[in-house]
């Protein structure tokens, strides 16, 4: 597989998740808006830009609804759902005779549909429906990639893009609730229940947490299902085991040795989340630990770009 | 012809209404205003079909375009450039025989540009003859003086090449222009198809039409034939990338082919032989079927301001280790200028009198002909012998007398830049257009590869003007594109 090509899928990859994940967020906070008196409101929308680590982020003071339109519909800002989706189907572009026709085609009406909606701006009446639609969107695109696309390594470069976004992307929003679940002396807080509730349903995990927990809600249990569960796929080791399991598959596939730079960083970020306990990670300091996964995801993307896309030639034409 | 005045007074019954007939040849009716044989199925079809449900499926074809991103890039905007090629829904019609005459004309003409340009990088016998004058060649852009006595695999310099075909009033098809530098299309013509059979399926299985599908395996096969001694040659398609107009014929074709698509920056060459970076090292590349032009292909040999291309791959070639579609140095003989002497080369080199006809054409280099043209810019088109896509272009009867002092001061600073021609009538053929069937002008350009033997997939793309009266039918001068169905 072309460098390029692999390249083009991760980011894809990469830029759908992080349309997907910004459209399940603004999409539970202006349904949270609801419930509560607007005190507390740009609070949790700063919280929100956090959470979503918005590089260009728009006054948390401004009416919900405009800050929500600029983070789905706003091209000049780098963060904003239209933006990721531009992005994302730039990349497939670039590799459009390597994905299935049905995922181009899925894509592509994606990305119109939700210009078309930023440009009729009918959105706000029913914006629940609006979001549904985005994120039934990048799921239908998943479902289609998983059953048009050949299971090889563009396959599996699309997963790593997939799986190391998600890792990033859930502990940066436990990091955004971090103050609210434990207090400076390392014990859990009685949190509210609403915001926990909130922060479950971020993930889309509160169904899948009553069943294991059941509705029974406390910090520490969601801060060990939301990291530690290895069944949950939104779950932080979950992700981390099918970056190493994919990128063990893209070794063996273009002829690399497992023992490569960024299958050792996959491996020791999934062996530390499946031995970890939680109340030693709460004890240690939960924001420390998550800055600690961030670190780790940076160094395996740099690890995967210098063993499959930017390697020096020098290199390559010894072996 | 005889009685122009009673057809075009002559009222056709709806959807025809607003149907046009006059001098030019119309590839629906006859003359009388009776449908021709071929066209019989079609025109009760059309006769038949409530509008509503005609407009229903051109809708549906649209759509069909849009959300497969069939679209084209028009320069020089900053928003939506990209942009559906627009699409005709009623097929265009060839019958068999009229079919046969352009097989073998084509044929016969690319075998003999195809000898010619081998003589011309080596003995250059038909310049000693005196066939062509020296200076003709010499003075062309696209003559590569670095080709001289290079070899090229089994001496195919144009593999692939797109001639666009006109209907002359009698009938005939006659030859408007070679293209044997990086002809595109071929995709649009492949789409079409598809979408007819979605759009029409009763109507085209009835008529008998046939398949055009095998194109990306003909393709193959050509680019393969390039690579004899090599056991599993490494095939590659080498796109400008994502920005360029043709970008998305450039990824179907790879897919057809299931070929990677690389862009210059994907290759580098070590020791004369061209690799690909792949995730799994480098990989040796034996065929590059290139859609870059020459000038952007090798910064070290040619234009150095580019990154298009590749770095050292034309010491590659020279050494033999890649081959190239086309080779490099083909434009010399789509030159419109050259143009006027194909008769000629194919007389001298196969001894045979040219099957399909050129249009008449004036060399602007040669003092009667050019003092001609310039007292009939009026009547004439003048084109830039370099130019393509439409641009560069002068219609004699639809321009202004600024227009025309324009281009008389351009030709007599630079006559040999420039040819005239006599605007022709171009055929026209039955169009959907705004819930009616008008009739538009077309032309029509068949695909034509040249690997083990030549072979020419039975259809082309048929081009429309689809402004009222315009005589331009290129994609980026606002002409559209309907399918061609070439019958059993």
């Amino acid at each position: 597989m072309l460098s390029r090509v692999a390249e083009s899928l991760y980011w894809m990859s990469r830029y759908l998740e992080r349309a997907e994940h910004t459209a399940r967020l603004v999409d539970l906070n202006l349904n949270l808006m609801l419930d509560q008196s607007p005190a507390p409101g740009d609070r949790r929308w700063q919280r929100l830009l956090t959470a979503l680590m918005v590089t260009q982020p728009p006054d948390a003071k401004e009416d919900a609804y405009n800050v929500a339109q600029t983070l789905t519909f706003d091209l000049s800002n780098r963060s904003s759902i239209v933006a990721y989706m531009t992005a994302a189907r730039e990349n497939a572009r670039q590799v459009r005779e390597q994905i299935s026709s049905e995922m181009w085609e899925e894509l592509n009406q994606l990305f119109l549909q939700i210009k078309r909606a930023g440009i009729e701006n009918t959105w706000q009446a029913q914006p629940h429906h609006f979001f549904r639609g985005v994120k039934d969107g990048a799921h239908l695109f998943q479902g289609i990639t998983d059953s048009t696309l050949s299971h090889s390594e563009g396959w599996h470069f699309i997963q790593v893009g997939r799986f190391l976004e998600r890792v990033g992307a859930t502990a940066a929003l436990l990091d955004a609730h971090v103050s609210e679940l434990i207090e400076d002396t390392g014990v859990a807080v009685k949190g509210d229940y609403l915001e926990m509730v909130g922060l479950l349903k971020s993930c889309s995990a509160f169904e899948a947490y009553c069943k294991v927990y059941t509705a029974d809600l406390s910090p520490e249990r969601i801060a060990e299902f939301l990291l530690l569960n290895s069944e949950f796929p939104r779950s932080v080791r979950f992700a981390a085991e099918m970056i190493q399991s994919a990128l063990n598959a893209i070794a063996e596939t273009s002829a690399t040795r497992k023992t490569c730079r960024a299958n050792r960083l996959a491996g020791r970020l999934r062996a530390s989340l499946s031995f970890s306990q939680i109340d030693e990670i709460m004890g240690s300091g939960l924001h420390s630990y998550l800055a600690d996964i961030q670190r780790q995801c940076a160094q395996i993307h740099t690890a995967i770009y210098h063993q499959y896309v930017a390697y020096p030639i020098e290199s390559a034409l010894a072996s | 012809m005889t009685s122009l005045d009673t057809n075009t007074a002559r009222a056709f019954d709806p959807p025809f209404t607003n149907y046009q007939l006059d001098a030019a040849y119309d590839e629906m009716f006859e003359p009388s205003g009776q449908p021709r044989a071929s066209y019989q199925g079609l025109h009760q079809r059309l006769a038949e079909m409530p509008p509503e449900e005609l407009r229903r499926r051109q809708q549906a074809a649209d759509l069909s375009f849009l959300h497969q991103g069939v679209t084209f890039t028009v320069y020089g905007r900053e928003e939506g450039t990209e942009r559906i090629f627009p699409y005709d829904l009623l097929p265009r019609i060839i019958t068999s025989s009229e079919w046969a005459t352009i097989e073998r004309g084509l044929t016969q003409r690319i075998t003999a540009l195809n000898l010619f340009l081998r003589d011309l990088y080596h003995e250059g016998k038909i310049l000693n003859d005196r066939v062509i004058p020296r200076e003709m060649i010499y003075t062309c852009h696209h003559y590569r003086r670095e080709m001289r006595g290079l070899n090229v695999p089994r001496d195919i310099y144009i593999s692939v090449v797109g001639t666009d075909l006109v209907r002359l009033e009698d009938g005939r098809f006659a030859v408007l222009e070679d293209n044997l530098r990086v002809p595109s299309g071929v995709s649009y013509m492949l789409a079409n198809r598809q979408v007819i059979k979605r759009v029409f399926p009763t109507m085209f299985s009835d008529y008998g039409v046939r398949p055009i599908d095998h194109y990306g395996q003909a393709l193959l096969a050509t680019l393969r034939a390039l690579a004899p001694l090599r056991a599993d040659p490494t095939i590659v398609l080498l796109t400008p990338g994502p920005y360029n107009s043709a970008y998305f014929e450039h990824t179907f074709l790879a897919r057809q082919m299931g070929i990677e698509l690389v862009e210059g920056r994907d290759l580098l060459v070590h020791d004369n032989v061209v690799y690909m970076r792949t995730t799994g090292g480098l990989r040796r590349v034996d065929v590059i079927y290139r859609r870059i032009d020459d000038d952007f292909l090798d910064p070290l040999v040619f234009r150095s301001d580019t990154s298009l291309g590749v770095t050292g791959l034309f010491n590659a070639y020279r050494a033999g280790n890649v081959a190239l579609a086309n080779a490099i140095g083909t434009g010399i003989a789509d030159d419109k200028a050259l143009y006027a002497y194909v008769p000629a080369i194919i007389r001298y080199y196969l001894d045979e009198e040219a099957i399909l006809p050129n249009v008449e054409t004036y060399l602007l280099s040669d003092e009667s002909q050019r003092s001609y043209v310039l007292d009939h810019l009026d009547e004439l088109v003048v084109k830039a012998v370099g130019e393509s896509g439409g641009y560069g272009m002068l219609i004699g009867p639809h321009s202004t007398a600024a227009e025309r002092e324009q281009f008389r001061r351009q030709i007599l600073a630079d006559p040999r830049n420039y040819i005239a021609q006599p605007t022709l009538a171009l055929s026209r053929a039955p169009c959907f257009i705004d819930g009616q069937v008008e009739s538009r002008h077309v032309d029509l350009r068949p695909y034509i590869l040249y690997g083990e033997r030549v072979v020419i997939v039975p259809g082309g793309l048929t081009r429309v003007a689809l402004r009222r009266g315009s005589l331009v039918v290129n994609s980026s001068q606002g002409g559209g594109s309907k399918d061609t169905w070439v019958l059993f």
